[in-house]
């Protein structure tokens, strides 16, 4: 693992049904590297949420997940609407999701916060009409 | 407590995993709202919700949890139930609503405020 482990997933932004189903392998793939359990539910918590924002809000998306000695890094890219307002979008409980995706479960306003909590670091460059970029890290016991 | 305890105690019909009824679960959580879910970790945990989709069962395999209960005489649909399967999730259903389900649970003291917060 010294050199490093990747995967890159497609997010269908089409499906609300299959939306998770990166995550579920990105599950598969760490627990097969021997990662301990609790950091891959840390990770596979925050690319859920991330995954299912793609499909929200930016008609999917691409998501790559690193994995080094050190730490899980995780890279969302979408070519979505942009958030105009990162630091109100980190707010627990703000949404802009619409009344439909509420009654799926989701648009709580509690992705983003939910992706910060469970993640060592996240970044998020977003540009309005361009799309936006996450990238989170969880870093593995040293 | 045990999974077939929770089928005893809400009357609950198994959808899937007849297999996996003694299994343990240490901790509940009721929600339709399935951030307010993943926002916090629970081991060995049953999720009790109204909402049938198959992100219900998505959001418990992200948080290792064991068992699903659909209240309100919610019957869950095939998808859901094959996904369940694949994850090995037990899944019940109940009549009783989301409140009493989860009170009879809690009174019978499957607490779930064995909340963890993650290492960070």
């Amino acid at each position: 693992m010294s050199e490093g482990l990747s995967f890159h997933f497609d997010v269908d932004g089409d499906s609300f049904t299959s939306a998770g189903q990166a995550s579920v392998q990105v599950k598969k793939d760490l627990r097969r590297l021997g990662v301990d359990p609790e950091i891959i539910r840390r990770v596979s918590i925050a690319m859920y949420e991330g995954e299912i924002n793609m499909v929200i809000h930016a008609h999917g998306g691409h998501a790559e997940v690193r994995v080094t000695e050190q730490a899980v890094e995780i890279i969302l890219e979408d070519r979505g609407p942009g958030i105009a307002d990162i630091e109100q979008a980190m707010q627990a409980g703000f949404s802009t999701a619409p009344d439909a995706i509420r009654s799926l479960g989701f648009g709580a306003g509690m992705g983003l916060p939910n992706m910060k909590r469970y993640t060592d670091h996240m970044d998020i460059q977003s540009t309005v009409g361009v799309g936006t970029r996450i990238t989170m890290r969880v870093d593995l016991p040293q | 407590m045990k999974i077939s305890t929770i089928r005893e105690l809400l009357g609950a019909t198994v959808v899937t995993g007849e297999d996996k009824l003694g299994e343990h679960v240490y901790a509940a959580c009721g929600s339709d709202m399935m951030s307010d879910v993943l926002a916090f970790v629970k081991d060995q945990a049953v999720l009790l919700t109204g909402l049938v989709n198959t992100q219900v069962v998505r959001t418990a395999e992200m948080m290792d949890m064991r068992c699903v209960v659909f209240v309100r005489d919610k019957q869950p649909t095939p998808d859901i139930v094959r996904l369940a399967r694949e994850s090995g999730i037990v899944v019940l259903a109940t009549g009783r609503r989301m409140y009493e389900a989860c009170g009879i649970l809690y009174s019978s003291g499957l607490v779930g405020n064995k909340v963890k917060e993650p290492a960070v």
